[in-house]
């Protein structure tokens, strides 16, 4: 089956017809050219594809897109502004908190996810919001410093 | 060769020239560039670990609306594989299968959904043989041989001694030995294979994008397999979400889809799910070290013998370069006047193995460092003392014929005695908490590579055109390692421009020169002094134009920051701008090549096998971690690490620590969990849940000390800095935990089975021993 599923992402109200089974992650890739936003894994095992829904970090390979409906998207595309990086993406540049970059859009928007709930997150606290998003070149050191260092440079 | 002076951009922290496309999602990995224009490729795979195919028909699938191609063994007649002696292994199975999960036949339709419907219509029949698992199943002796001409199932044996191991442990006032088991591990990095083919069939072109390491090999083998001329062909290795040494060798779906986008004379793209990649496999073999060593009473190691054995998967691959680099390395870190080396590798019906990080030294360094520090508590001596006692004298030749041209160990040693506050502490740890140490080194590129044609090592061509802009073309696969922007800094630095003036344009084979990849950590050295050549060749055209212009000799220019000058005169300041306008306006666009090549003496021994292991440098590691022990569950938390490495010199030292702490992480996976698993050849560790590895919450600091010995030959005095600190990670934790509860585990990984299983065989011990007391 398929319906109309109308979703806004990165600020653009979009409408489409799509099958039900269809997930997130294929949907925003496929559909809508975002392929900042990665598949790294058969299904909930890797965070790679983690995005914001309504603001919060989900991981969207196991996430169908018509049960996003009505709901507000935002991907690594969307973050900076005026081609300017966000404060995250700025440190995970500038702090090599990304190596070969695979991770890192979803890394930066768990992140993301946890910046607009804590302003000031301790280690602990970064650690358990990103536990789901793997990194294979890191040790996770430097993103880490990455994260800490964004909530500084927003406080 | 080497640039004395440091004023430009080598030496300082600089983030990554392609990091703003990875932190914006603009950065195109192969699996993000089909724009719906490309057929689906699938593979079909055996059910079985082992057997022989009666056949395969394709038929119904054929007839299938929207398959636009379907290719079996038949296709492709020809055999693959890295090294050129040993290619025995076929894109799709001819004949026989030897593992579950190998592929034998592919289809490419209109969509995934029908390219499977394509697969579930394809019948095979294939007669089962005896499998085997382990590496003494596949020995025994009435074990049905895998490949012919192996019988026993030994694909390749090493014997080599060097110096007199008899007298060395004669002289020996400890010998001890002990058998080490370490399990097979897998790279997982995180983007998924993926390759996507495009042939031209008016033109009988192919374009092949693909996650490669080495996309040169690629190019070869696409060009043997598909019976095509290289010039055919063009290889393009888009962003790559990471290697390990899991891309260094061809594999199979780069070579499939070729095959099917030929016969559907158009585009396809095989995309690889997550067990897929895990079932491509060329990990690091499970590996049996049986290692005897002899120690004085004043720390001298007199003597070494060594036999490994190791479980290579079904196909040889890069199997006989891992085990002679098993061997290889036991020389290189330590001055050791005696050494016997024994190796097997041996075929199982289980994927290949081939190249990981710390390629063939980390389960012997592990079993190595493990068995002197256990010797050297018997022996009632300083772990650092009994480094201390073997350090090597650089330059100097090992007795395999390695050459050592710089030896940063003694700084790495005292680097990380200090910092962990090693001597303050050892001993006076609350219980249950431990520290441990060990030492480790890695080649900077094989001196001789494995497809040797005498051509240089490394090619790099710099473009100076009217823009003022200086393009680097490169062959050097960035897979994440900071290449791309270790290039762009050693051009910046030899020519004295601002870093945002060049540009890096890499890995295709159309534009960019020939380059043997990114193995064995040879790209900072080879590639780099390539580029380091190219950039003095164009920097004296400069200063030839500016010369002229300033009506000055050439040797009185000074060129610093963007600036030509004459030396002394404050005035007449050329700009870099109006010096390249004057260079151009002689001849145009400015081409120049560097080119680099491994001298003879650097090329390894003349023994058999003597090439490998041979490498214009070493790194050196030492490193220290803590950790706490759980004994009721088997957890081990690691507190903290102290990793001190000699990469010559940090060209980029933000890079350096990314590496250091990268492979530090990388070893401790390897240490803590990280463990393949087949059920009858099933494996059943093909996903990220399942394939433990570290994540964020259990990841510790790791405090990184770059120390920097300069060598001779190394570009700006640089070496590699990506694979030295893994293989002394395992060990220093197996360490650090019998320090925290006198457990000595032989066994990786060091899971909590483990754990609890040993501290119950150690208090059953404990109990008998108060009882017959």
């Amino acid at each position: 089956m398929k319906r109309i599923l109308t979703v806004r992402i990165n600020d653009t109200v979009h409408e489409d017809v799509v099958p039900d089974n269809l997930l997130l992650v294929d949907y925003l890739r496929d559909f809508n050219g975002l392929t900042g936003t990665k598949t790294g894994c058969d299904g909930g095992e890797c965070g790679a594809c983690t995005v914001l829904i309504d603001g919060t970090a989900r991981p969207s390979c196991i996430t169908l897109a018509v049960s996003c409906d009505g709901s507000k998207i935002e991907t690594i595309e969307g973050q900076a502004r005026d081609g300017r990086l966000s404060a995250l993406q700025r440190a995970f540049h500038e702090k090599l908190g990304t190596q070969c970059g695979f991770c890192t859009p979803g890394m930066i928007m768990a992140a993301e996810g946890l910046l607009r709930r804590s302003g000031k997150p301790t280690d602990e606290q970064i650690r358990t919001a990103l536990a789901g998003n793997l990194c294979r070149c890191t040790g996770y050191v430097k993103i880490i410093e990455s994260v800490r260092a964004a909530a500084e440079a927003i406080r | 060769m080497s640039a004395p002076t440091h004023t430009g951009a080598a030496g300082r922290p600089v983030p990554l020239i392609d990091g703003i496309e990875k932190v914006t999602g603009k950065a195109v990995y192969t699996a993000d560039l089909e724009r719906g224009d490309a057929l689906t490729g699938r593979v079909l795979r055996s059910p079985v670990s082992h057997g022989e195919i009666i056949s395969i028909d394709v038929t119904k699938a054929l007839a299938l609306e929207g398959v636009r191609a379907v290719v079996t063994g038949e296709d492709c007649a020809q055999t693959y594989g890295v090294i050129p002696i040993a290619m025995n292994e076929y894109p799709l199975a001819r004949g026989k299968v030897r593992y579950r999960g190998e592929p034998i036949a592919a289809v490419a339709a209109v969509d995934a959904r029908t390219a499977k419907q394509a697969l579930d219509l394809i019948d095979i029949n294939i007669r089962e043989l005896p499998a085997y698992y382990t590496a003494s199943d596949a020995r025994a002796a009435d074990a049905v041989a895998l490949h012919d001409d192996k019988p026993g199932n030994v694909e390749r044996k090493v014997h080599h001694a060097f110096g007199d191991v008899a007298a060395g442990f004669a002289t020996a006032d400890l010998v001890s030995s002990s058998r080490f088991d370490c399990a097979e591990v897998n790279h997982a990095q995180m983007e998924p294979h993926a390759a996507l083919a495009d042939f031209d069939a008016e033109r009988g072109r192919l374009t092949l994008q693909s996650v490669s390491q080495v996309p040169y090999y690629v190019h070869l083998m696409l060009a043997r397999c598909l019976d095509m001329d290289t010039s055919s062909i063009r290889v393009i290795k888009p962003f790559v979400g990471g290697g390990f040494g899991s891309r260094t060798e061809t594999l199979n779906f780069e070579l499939i889809a070729a095959l099917l986008a030929r016969q559907a004379g158009g585009k396809v793209m095989v995309r690889l799910t997550r067990e897929e990649t895990f079932v491509t496999h060329r990990g690091r073999p499970d590996t049996q070290v049986d290692l005897k060593l002899g120690l004085r009473k004043d720390g001298r190691i007199v003597a070494v013998a060594c036999e490994v054995v190791q479980r290579g998967g079904a196909y040889a691959g890069y199997g006989l370069v891992t085990i002679l680099y098993a061997g290889a390395l036991l020389h290189g870190l330590y001055d050791i006047p005696a050494v016997k080396y024994d190796g097997y590798r041996v075929y199982a019906n289980l994927p290949p193995c081939g190249a990981m990080r710390g390629h063939g030294t980390v389960d012997v360094r592990h079993a190595f460092e493990c068995l002197l520090d256990r010797m050297a508590r018997e022996l009632g001596l300083d772990p650092f003392e009994v480094r201390r006692a073997n350090l090597l004298t650089a330059p100097c030749h090992t007795p395999n014929g390695l050459m050592v041209n710089s030896y940063g160990l003694a700084q790495c040693l005292q680097r990380v005695e200090t910092a962990s506050g090693w001597h303050e502490r050892k001993g006076k740890l609350p219980p249950g908490h431990g520290l441990g140490m060990a030492c480790s080194h890695y080649v900077s590129g094989a001196a001789k590579p494995v497809h040797w044609t005498g051509e240089p090592h490394a090619v790099v061509n710099l473009k100076l055109d009217f823009d003022g802009g200086v393009t680097v073309l490169t062959g050097a696969s960035d897979i994440g390692q900071g290449s791309t922007t270790m290039v762009a800094v050693a051009a910046a630095e030899v020519l004295q421009v601002d870093l945002g003036r060049i540009r890096v344009v890499a890995n295709d084979s159309a534009i960019t020169p020939k380059d043997n990849g990114s193995y064995s950590s040879r790209v900072t050295f080879m590639v780099g002094n390539a580029t380091i050549e190219a950039a003095g060749r164009l920097r004296e055209m400069l200063i030839d134009a500016a010369a002229r212009k300033l009506d000055a000799d050439p040797s009185d220019i000074e060129c610093t920051l963007e600036t030509f000058s004459v030396r002394g005169s404050r005035q007449s300041i050329l700009s870099f701008a109006e010096v390249a306008q004057a260079a151009l306006a002689v001849d145009g666009t400015i081409t120049v090549k560097g080119t680099f090549t491994c001298p003879p003496d650097a090329q390894g021994g003349k023994h058999r096998g003597g090439a490998v292991g041979s490498t214009m440098g070493f790194s050196y590691a030492a490193q220290v971690v803590e950790v706490s022990v759980d004994r009721e569950t088997g957890s081990i938390a690691v507190e903290k690490v102290w990793a001190a490495l000699d990469c010559g010199f940090a060209i980029n030292p933000l890079a350096v620590e990314g590496q250091i702490e990268g492979s530090v992480w990388m070893g401790m996976g390897q240490a803590l969990c990280e463990e393949t698993h087949y059920a009858e050849g099933l494996p059943v560790h093909a996903n990220l849940l399942d394939y433990r590895m570290p994540t964020i919450v259990e990841s510790p600091d790791i405090e990184v000390h770059i120390v920097e010995s300069n060598d001779p030959l190394g570009p700006f005095g640089a070496k590699e800095a990506g694979e030295g600190a893994l293989s002394g990670f395992p060990p220093a934790l197996a360490c650090a935990v019998a320090d925290a509860t006198g457990l000595n585990i032989d066994t990786l990984p060091l899971t909590p089975d483990r754990i609890v299983e040993a501290s119950v065989q150690q208090q059953r011990a404990a109990r008998r021993g108060k009882t017959a007391r």
